[in-house]
């Protein structure tokens, strides 16, 4: 892997909600709660879903420490999961799962990822598919009532 | 020692003994920095067991015939090798485990159930590696016998006076690290010893770290138990060692029952072995229990005075060289230390380092290296750390330096 790969994986845009993490705070009345842990390094997120009577996502925030993988993610859920619903959100979770794990190309297979695309360089780096899978793994717990999550 | 006298130190002719350091990574020539989670092996060591497996593959202590008798002495003299080099007063003091982990689980187990009950108290740091504490938290659940930290201070040093406030009537086994991975501090062992043996409380040591970076005397330290492992020492992973006085191994009960830690078995009664056998239960880990016997003749050969006085220097620079880093902010600045140089940057997390920097070629250990208490008491989450070894150079930390400093630019830091 050269200086392109590098550039593959720290975009701009994810150096970027690193630095300003969206949707970043507790909420008491969340609907669904979850913590999540990844053992490897320490990180540690918390995820909040909030839904309104239709069903609809209407708030969704994070907060939490980690790299700028794992933050950069899970600011990025949280934009790309405001006004969906719980079932669009499980496929969401499953496209992510499989666009970091390198199983879906973004150009070819059809998505709705988005900008979220901007992850499919991480399969690459095995050793960060799990930063950048936290947030997600977290959001799932949380959706199935589950308090606590390890990405191990 | 082979040699304690100063000599310079050949860095150049050194390097050359360890092939893995020829290798290139991202197309850069390596630089590995992460010798505290494992070192390099000289060419020497992966000779002896490739001829091992190619010429004397043998169990041991039981046939009569000629590969057998002579494994058996290969793996014998191994242990005298590792008797000398600790100092032990005999060879069947030392015990061959798979590691640190396996040899401190063997006393908590061992000792630990047989002697150890409801109410005693066992005494560690805060900066031991999970390892030297998981074990004897399972053994306090089981048993009832309570965990006692003792604190450390803002540079990462044991705080002396609370150490001694934890020692009391109550205090039953202390098990402490020699030196810490995560910080590197030097602890001051032999006063620890001193003190605990005050109260008649027998002593571990996690010796893990300090094995390869300073001369051990197990009969000058006066410790009760001590515990290291064979891939830290520049010998091949899956063997370890755990020394233990003769008194104390004597009324210990064995830790795995099996093969050769009998000496004779019915239904109705088994005889267990003589030490060292009677805690080395089933085949062992011959050929690499043979490596590490290699190890330690290399280490010999070098010297661990002229090691640990190179090394100082290599600590003295790549403290200076990361102290230049703006913002950088290293974890654990002991008085005594050994080549660990634990860092973090705001803003950066220590996994994006470990990753930027590893497509410059360089190998450095980012998490929490198995002590999140010692993450806990900074306050981080997580640091990138640098180990030295030897074998490293002042160039490689020059361009550890020019990484960092590139990582922070891509993170416009």
């Amino acid at each position: 892997m050269s200086s392109d790969a590098k550039n593959e994986l720290y975009q701009q845009v994810i150096l970027e909600h690193n630095k300003k993490p969206r949707n970043f705070k507790e909420m008491p009345n969340a609907t669904y709660f979850a913590e999540g842990y990844n053992p490897l390094c320490g990180d540690h997120l918390k995820v909040y879903v909030h839904l309104n009577e239709a069903k609809v996502i209407d708030d969704i925030s994070f907060v939490g420490d980690g790299c700028a993988i794992s933050k950069a993610s899970a600011s990025m859920m949280t934009q790309s999961l405001k006004g969906k619903t719980v079932p669009e959100a499980k496929i969401l979770f499953e496209q992510f799962h499989s666009l970091i794990k390198g199983s879906l190309n973004p150009d070819k297979d059809p998505n709705i990822l988005g900008k979220l695309a901007v992850f499919s360089g991480i399969w690459h780096y095995p050793a960060r598919v799990k930063c950048a899978s936290l947030g997600w793994h977290t959001l799932n717990g949380a959706l199935e009532n589950k308090k606590a999550i390890t990405t191990e | 020692m082979v040699t304690t006298k100063r000599t310079s130190f050949n860095v150049t002719k050194i390097r050359k003994d360890f092939p893995n350091l020829r290798v290139k990574v991202h197309g850069k020539p390596l630089v590995y920095l992460d010798n505290a989670a494992t070192t390099f092996k000289p060419q020497c060591v992966i000779d002896a067991i490739e001829k091992h497996y190619k010429t004397g593959t043998s169990n041991i202590h039981r046939g009569v015939h000629t590969l057998s008798e002579k494994a058996t002495l290969a793996f014998e003299g191994a242990r005298e090798k590792i008797q000398k080099f600790l100092n032990a007063a005999k060879p069947s003091e030392i015990i061959f485990t798979r590691g640190t982990t396996e040899s401190i689980n063997l006393v908590a187990n061992s000792y630990g159930r047989a002697f150890l009950k409801a109410g005693d108290e066992i005494l560690i740091s805060e900066m031991e590696h999970h390892s030297n504490i998981v074990p004897w938290q399972m053994l306090c659940e089981e048993k009832g016998c309570v965990l006692k930290v003792a604190p450390i201070n803002d540079n990462g040093e044991l705080i002396w006076e609370e150490f001694l406030k934890l020692l009391g009537p109550k205090t039953k086994f202390v098990s402490l690290v020699y030196i810490s991975n995560s910080l590197g501090t030097v602890n001051p062992i032999k006063k620890i010893i001193t003190a605990a043996h005050k109260f008649d409380i027998p002593v571990l040591v996690d010796a893990a770290q300090a094995v390869n970076h300073r001369p051990i005397d197990v009969q000058e330290l006066d410790c009760d138990f001590l515990a290291f492992s064979g891939h830290k020492l520049f010998g091949p992973t899956g063997v370890g060692v755990l020394y233990g006085k003769t008194a104390l191994l004597e009324r210990m009960p064995p830790y795995q029952g099996g093969g050769d830690m009998i000496a004779s078995v019915t239904f109705e009664k088994t005889i267990y072995n003589v030490l060292p056998h009677k805690f080395e239960a089933g085949t062992p880990n011959v050929a690499d229990v043979i490596g590490l016997g290699a190890a330690i003749d290399y280490i010999n050969s070098l010297g661990l005075e002229n090691i640990g006085s190179y090394e100082k220097e290599l600590l003295d620079y790549g403290t200076a060289v990361l102290k230049k880093i703006p913002s950088l902010k290293l974890i654990g600045t002991a008085k005594e230390k050994v080549a660990v140089l634990s860092f973090v940057l705001p803003h950066i997390h220590a996994h994006d380092v470990g990753t930027l920097i590893d497509q410059e070629g360089i190998a450095i250990r980012t998490g929490h290296h198995c002590t999140q208490p010692v993450m806990k008491h900074f306050g981080v989450p997580a640091t990138s750390r640098v180990s030295l070894a030897f074998y490293n150079t002042k160039e490689e930390l020059d361009k550890l330096a020019k990484a960092i400093l590139k990582t922070k630019e891509i993170f416009h830091e």
